[in-house]
Order: structure tokens, then sequence, then C-alpha cells
């Protein structure tokens, strides 16, 4: 399970249970929760981006080489980059091999 | 001192939340709140109340904008009556554990099917578990007075939660009464502006309504039982300084002629008024009968109630719904729970009348009374009676 700092009793939960710290959703490491990863063939890879723009955890981010890589400690493995990559330069392969 | 006119009790509730200086007014009309809005738009058009006025395409809506604006600071009302509150429901949930504290009338109404606007307690009882504040008002005065305190309540930074205040559709929302409207001050002495505990700003980002995974959710559920539980102490310190400023009293639970009473009727809203006549017109034939009328419904107000029902026998609880396949009606579950296996405990009758619109009259009280005693000497078969159905 992914390490929070949320682990208290009900009286020390924050009013409302607001969140004061603003992009602390970055310490949520939701990349446990996932069954596949994406495979990038550079072969096939044109930069476009798309995987990028497309990726609902924006947990893709882009190499000094131009190509772009998914960050595996938020990629939960929904397959949408792969699913959206014109040139099928994304490949989805089970976590287990 | 105010001023005494003659009034659509809807109008002096839409007068009572301009008294309240609202700032953010997000509503659908509903039959039969529409009147209260219709005449808060109205307000606001003319420049009497500045506030904005937020017409919306639905009650989910009207109740995710009210959460929006009151995050933001601003003091927000509403109000909806069945079907409207029904659509509102997913909404209803998230002010109360967020501390939101907005105020909303219900003009209470029967829910479909059959199709029907007319008044009973099934809009709420469905929503009586949202974790809100819920008060019920007996008459257009209380009505007025309920609001203002409901405003004064929610937005205490000790309370910080969202408050209903139950009238009955028709019966107190399109009928017109003597009513003392407030002067400008004496409210303004009764309600400081709202000096919210967090409030959206750019300035000091906060995220309200994240999600709560398992290691969090059950004391996050906590914290809003707690605070609500907490905010009684709150809702009669309210009271106790309205009665100062206003010089009308209220409290959670109210008796009438129950001293003694062998006997006890207990009413919520504005059959309680009924129950007040028929509780004299059964005493002048010698029969030993009192009244118990819950104000405060959420928080329940347990030792107030077992108090105010003293060492009477009998119990004959009302219901204004029938909840198809549950052992007996809301307040009377309630009842038979705060009593259990109590010492000296009363018997208690449940009964289930005045749905959709069907009147709750002075002989139907009778009826009830009358059943109640004999149920005291030979047991019921049935946890709860349905009155005054036709069987053929």
């Amino acid at each position: 399970m992914a390490q929070i700092d949320a682990i208290v009793g009900w009286k020390d939960l924050p009013f409302g249970c607001h969140v004061y710290e603003p992009g602390s959703t970055a310490k949520f490491r939701t990349g446990d929760w996932r069954s596949q990863r994406p495979v990038l063939d550079k072969e096939k890879c044109i930069r476009c981006g798309m995987c990028w723009v497309f990726c609902p955890d924006m947990c893709y981010s882009q190499t000094e080489e131009g190509y772009f890589e998914a960050n595996m400690e938020y990629c939960k493995g929904c397959g949408i980059c792969a699913h959206e990559c014109p040139k099928d330069a994304i490949t989805m392969v089970p976590e287990e091999d | 001192m105010g001023k005494r006119v003659g009034i659509e009790v809807s109008i002096a509730i839409a007068e009572a939340v301009k008294l309240a200086r609202a700032e953010v007014i997000a509503a659908y009309p509903i039959t039969p709140q529409t009147h209260i809005v219709e005449h808060l738009s109205e307000i606001i058009a003319n420049g009497e109340l500045d506030a904005e006025f937020i017409t919306v395409e639905s009650e989910h809506a009207a109740m995710s904008c009210c959460c929006g604006s009151s995050a933001a600071g601003a003091r927000t009302y509403t109000a909806t009556s069945s079907q409207g509150l029904a659509l509102m429901s997913e909404i209803l949930y998230h002010p109360g554990p967020m501390r939101l504290p907005i105020v909303m009338t219900v003009a209470n109404r029967a829910l479909a099917a059959p199709i029907s606007i007319w008044n009973d307690h099934q809009d709420i009882m469905a929503q009586r578990d949202i974790g809100w504040i819920q008060t019920f008002a007996e008459n257009g005065q209380e009505a007025v007075d309920l609001t203002l305190h409901a405003f004064r309540v929610a937005e205490d930074r000790k309370v910080s939660l969202p408050v209903i205040v139950n009238i009955d559709g028709f019966t107190l929302s399109h009928v017109i009464e003597p009513i003392v409207i407030p002067d400008q001050e004496e409210v303004d002495a009764y309600l400081p502006a709202f000096k919210p505990r967090v409030r959206l700003d750019v300035k000091k980002p906060v995220t309200m309504g994240p999600v709560g995974i398992p290691e969090v959710y059950t004391e996050a559920k906590m914290a809003h039982n707690e605070a609500i539980k907490a905010s009684k102490r709150v809702i009669l310190q309210g009271w106790k300084e309205f009665a100062e400023i206003f010089g009308r009293e209220y409290n959670p639970v109210e008796t009438y002629r129950s001293e003694d009473a062998e006997v006890l009727l207990v009413t919520m809203g504005s059959i309680s008024e009924t129950a007040m006549t028929a509780v004299d017109a059964m005493r002048d034939k010698g029969t030993s009968v009192g009244l118990v009328r819950i104000r405060l419904w959420r928080p329940f107000p347990g030792p107030e109630f077992r108090k105010a029902a003293g060492k009477a026998s009998v119990l004959a609880v009302i219901d204004r719904c029938l909840p198809p396949g549950a052992v007996c009606g809301p307040v009377g579950a309630e009842l038979r729970s705060i009593f259990y296996k109590m010492p000296g405990a009363p018997k208690i009758f449940s009964f289930v009348a005045g749905l959709g619109g069907r009147d709750v009259t002075v002989e139907l009280f009778e009826e009830i009374v009358d059943k109640a005693r004999a149920y005291a000497k030979k047991r019921p078969t049935e946890l709860y009676e349905v009155i005054g159905v036709r069987e053929r």
C-alpha cells in the first residue's frame, strides 16, 4: 500500500478533512496499483507527445533526447497512452513477466 | 421590537433570509417551496439585498453551488422540497463532513409514486442521516425564528455544519399567519458576520473534499459525528440568546399539559398545534393525556426527550412517514431505542398518519389515544399501525 502521512486518530484529522499543503498528492505514490506497464519502442516513436497529453495521471515527462517516459511511481497501468499512440510504439506488458 | 404582520409563511421566511443578510442563494423552484426563493429573487432584483442569486438547472446543481459558495466564505441559503431534495441527495452528504455551514429550508412534501405535491415527512426521512443539523417548525413564527437560529448555529466556528429547517408544505408554506418580523438591528445583534474557519483562497490554497482512503474514512466519519453531537450545546445557547433578544423561547423538546399525563402523544411539525387542541378536548372529557413535540431532530435530543416524557406510562408516537418493510416509522424507532431496557420506560406505540396531505384531525388524535390505551392493556400484534386508512 502507498505510504501516506494521513494515518492519524480522528481528533487529529484536519478540520473538514481539508488538505492544506498544495501539490501534496505527489506524495501519494499510486504506481503499486499497476498490473501492466507501458513499454516504449523507440524505433517506432516519433516523439509526438500524445502519451504525455493523454496520460490521466500526468506521469509522462520528456527526456533530454525528446522521448516521453512514464514515471513508474505513479503509472497505474491504465493503457491510455498505448491506445492513443498513433504509431503503436507503446505496448502494455504484464508486470509478472 | 419587530413588527407583527399578516404574511404568507414562505414570504416571511424569505424576509428572514434577507434580514440574515445571506450572500449567495442558489435554488431551483419546486412546489411547495417555490414562493420562498421566488420572493428572494425579487428582493435581490429590487436591490434590497446585496446577494448573488444563482438560477440553476436542477437541485443537484443548486446544492453543488451552495457547497462552492459556502467554501468560498459566503453566507449561503437554499430551499427545496420532496423530489428536489431527492435529486440533491448525492450532494447533501458533502457539506456535513466538509463542515460547510449552508442553511436550507425544506418544505416537507410526499415522494412519488404516486405523484403527490402534498405534505408529509417522507422526503426528509429519506435524508435524515445526511449529517445536517435538523429542526422542525410548528408554525410560521417558528419557521422565521428557526431560520435565523439556523444561520447562527451553522456558522458558529465550534459547529460549522449545515442546517435544515423543516416546515410542513402548504400547511405552513402557503398559509398567511400573524408573524413578528424582527428588526434589522435585532437580527444584526444576534447574527454576526460569517467568519469561516477555512475558506477557498488563492493566496492560501486548500483542497476541500479529497479522497478518504480506508485508513482515513472511518476517522473522518467519526469526526463529523462528534461535531454534530457537540453542536447541541451551541444549538441550546443559540436559542437562549434568541430568547434574550427576541423574547421567544425554544427548546429541543416541548411539552403541553404533560404533567401527570398517563398517555403522551408525540408529534413533530405543524400537526403539533392540532394535537394541542386534541389534548384540550380529551382533557375536557377527563382523559389523562398530554403532548410532547420534537423540535430538534438531529442531533436527536435523547436526554431532553426522556425528561419531557417524564413518568408517562404510554407514548403514542405519530410518524408522517411509512417506510415500507421497516419495523415502524423513523420517529417511533428512535424513541424505542432511547428507552430500550430503561427502568420505568413507557410502553411505546407507533402510528403512521397524515401521508401525502391527508389531514390529521382532532378526531384522529382521539382515535390514536384510545388505541394506545387499549394496546397498553392488550399488546398489539403489529409494531405499528397506519391510522385513517380505508380497508375497503
